[in-house]
């Protein structure tokens, strides 16, 4: 297990040394790159502009530039807000908690599912319900997230009055029974491609497991047939869907950006897009950065938590 | 076989087994049809209405669907949603095209180059890919969206920078699996150059997955245009897009549904068309079941 722990860790800084590459590459070799905040500024001159170039070092050369703002990324000065003069990191710290409950929500909710569909549909091939299921994965991986939620809001809010069409509480209320309340229509809107994406996923993992050698054993002991399903065959089919789940994280995290837009809330998604409409750059990169990074922790933890469990993947 | 046999065989390429299990695939034929019914509409739709896509009304704001001429209704402006959706489905349509081509084309030269080349030249590109994949691509989309001069050509381009990936990780697993057999050894051994075996030998071999994904990428091109241009960081108005005549649809939900309903019907049924022929091109070709 330490083997396979260092292995895995030094490819995780190896890709996060790329990330920052990219990341870098692309505040720096688009057009105006991080001085077109200030080209924007009324009466600005030339000179002004090469000062404040000078002042921010970007007159060095490029790998310099680079090291020197990696090296400050590593240390947690991640610039300061165009917007409010706050550090990138306390700005994004204060969105994080919304994203990550929308996230956890929603995925609660497509890995119930989507196991259940998944499953279901292994044990009854070919059935009404294994294709409805399959034509109904595809379709819901069609439909656009934000306009699912157009949809949600219409129906359940304005038409039927059920539920919020947005915020993640009602101000002045706050209770955990308010946020429940308006964390209903949003988790279920980003969580429809998960739900499709689990259920998939989850039918091929069954029917691999159901066939094996030890179910037939299982069977063949006498166990039941509710028993053999659930220890044995679900047991095993949900393991590769822990490194399905890290490997998930970027396009949930793009869902939720989607989601925050349509629902107004205050998660991480909410605010690139407030800081894209402010040219609020450092903020931007420090998100774009930030959720990179996120999405290399997931899977990182996704492939310790598989690795531990299963002893086969540390020898791959 | 004789050389007369390959002939025929040739000529009748619609015979062949792929061809017949793909015909027999009821999806895929369902997306064929909704697919050449909307790209027809598309083409010639435009020419038999009678309204201009650009064409403002200020009168006739918010007609709802079915009202006179306005067959789909018209917008906050008093254009003709009818018009519009099918000039943007042009538009959307050739946006999901050619990011397509040209993330194909990235993703294969990446992936050949990769998987032919192993050893360092492999470890390096796939971290790379590895890395663009660690980015969320909507994340990435408007970031770089956020640069550029949003014409439906940046669009294009930066909505393939953020697609190649997928392609790139299926055309090395495939070339891996094929750099030692004895083709690829016999024309290492006629001094054939790398470019050469690589890209006229070991790719012939792997069109059928490079199809499926490249099918699978137009769905998810549509899908982001539709996403950023709705942001507002995509396709600009005047011109229509899918995405951008969602921009501002949820303000009027309440009064004016039909703006919101009927480009999102329309962008469901092209996407759903692309997934439905890549799962028949799946099945057709013999490609790995790979659900994703």
């Amino acid at each position: 297990m330490a083997g396979f722990l260092v292995k895995r860790l030094w490819q995780s800084i190896i890709l996060l040394i790329i990330v920052s590459m990219i990341g870098f590459g692309v505040l720096h070799l688009t057009p105006g790159g991080p001085l077109s905040q200030y080209a924007l500024t009324p009466g600005m001159t030339q000179e002004t502009m090469d000062r404040i170039a000078e002042q921010m070092g970007l007159n060095r050369p490029l790998p310099i530039q680079y090291l020197d703002w990696a090296w400050r990324l590593l240390q947690g000065d991640w610039g300061t807000s165009y917007r409010d003069q706050q550090p990138v990191l306390t700005v994004i710290g204060r969105h994080l908690f919304a994203t990550m409950l929308l996230m956890v929500s929603s995925t609660v909710i497509s890995i119930g599912l989507g196991t259940w569909i998944g499953i279901r549909g292994a044990t009854h091939r070919y059935s009404t319900f294994d294709y409805t299921a399959t034509v109904g994965a595809m379709i819901a991986l069609s439909i656009p997230t934000f306009w699912f939620g157009l949809v949600g809001i219409y129906v359940f809010s304005l038409k039927l009055g059920w539920l919020p069409a947005g915020n993640m509480y009602t101000i002045g209320d706050g209770s955990v029974l308010d946020y429940l309340h308006h964390l209903i229509l949003p988790s279920i809107v980003l969580a429809l491609v998960n739900i499709a994406i689990w259920s998939r996923y989850m039918r091929t993992a069954t029917l691999d497991v159901i066939n094996q050698d030890f179910v037939k054993t299982a069977r063949a002991k006498g166990v039941s047939e509710r028993r053999v399903l659930m220890k044995h065959v679900v047991g095993n089919a949900l393991l590769p869907m822990i490194t399905l789940a890290g490997m998930q994280l970027p396009n949930l995290l793009s869902g939720a950006l989607v989601t925050e837009t349509v629902f107004t809330w205050p998660g991480m998604g909410r605010l690139f897009l407030d800081s894209l409409g402010y040219n609020d750059y450092p903020v931007v990169m420090g998100l774009l950065m930030f959720s990179a990074i996120l999405v290399l922790l997931g899977n990182l933890i996704a492939d310790l938590v598989a690795a531990s469990i299963d002893p086969r993947i540390r020898l791959a | 076989m004789t050389a007369a046999e390959i002939h025929t065989h040739k000529h009748r390429w619609w015979r062949s087994r792929s061809v017949q299990r793909f015909m027999q695939h009821r999806l895929a034929i369902v997306g064929m049809v909704m697919l050449f019914l909307l790209t027809l509409a598309c083409i010639v739709g435009p020419f038999l209405l009678p309204y201009d896509e650009l064409y403002i009304d200020l009168r006739a704001r918010f007609s709802p669907p079915l009202s006179g001429d306005h067959y789909l209704g018209t917008d906050p402006l008093g254009r003709d949603i009818a018009a519009r959706l099918l000039m943007a489905g042009r538009i959307s349509l050739l946006v999901g095209f050619f990011a397509m081509v040209l993330s194909t084309a990235i993703g294969t030269v990446i992936g050949v180059v990769a998987g032919y080349y192993g050893g360092k030249v492999n470890s390096a590109l796939m971290r790379f890919v590895d890395a663009f994949l660690a980015f969320p691509s909507i994340f990435l989309l408007l970031a770089l969206a956020a640069f550029i001069n949003p014409s439906p050509v940046m669009i294009t381009i930066i909505i393939a920078i953020t697609s190649w990936m997928e392609i790139a990780r299926i055309v090395e697993a495939e070339v891996k699996s094929l750099r030692e057999r004895d083709f690829v050894m016999a024309g290492r051994m006629l001094g054939l150059r790398n470019s050469h075996i690589m890209f006229r030998e070991l790719l012939p071999n792997m069109v059928g997955p490079i199809i499926v994904a490249a099918t699978l990428t137009v769905a998810r091109a549509i899908l982001l245009e539709a996403y950023i241009s709705f942001l507002g960081y995509g396709i600009q108005p005047p011109l229509p897009s899918w995405g951008n005549m969602l921009n501002g649809a949820q303000q009027y939900l309440a009064t004016a549904p039909w703006l919101a309903i009927i480009p999102g019907i329309t962008i469901t049924i092209a996407v759903t068309s692309f997934n439905f022929i890549g799962d028949g091109l799946r099945d057709a070709l013999d490609v790995r079941n790979d659900p994703a």
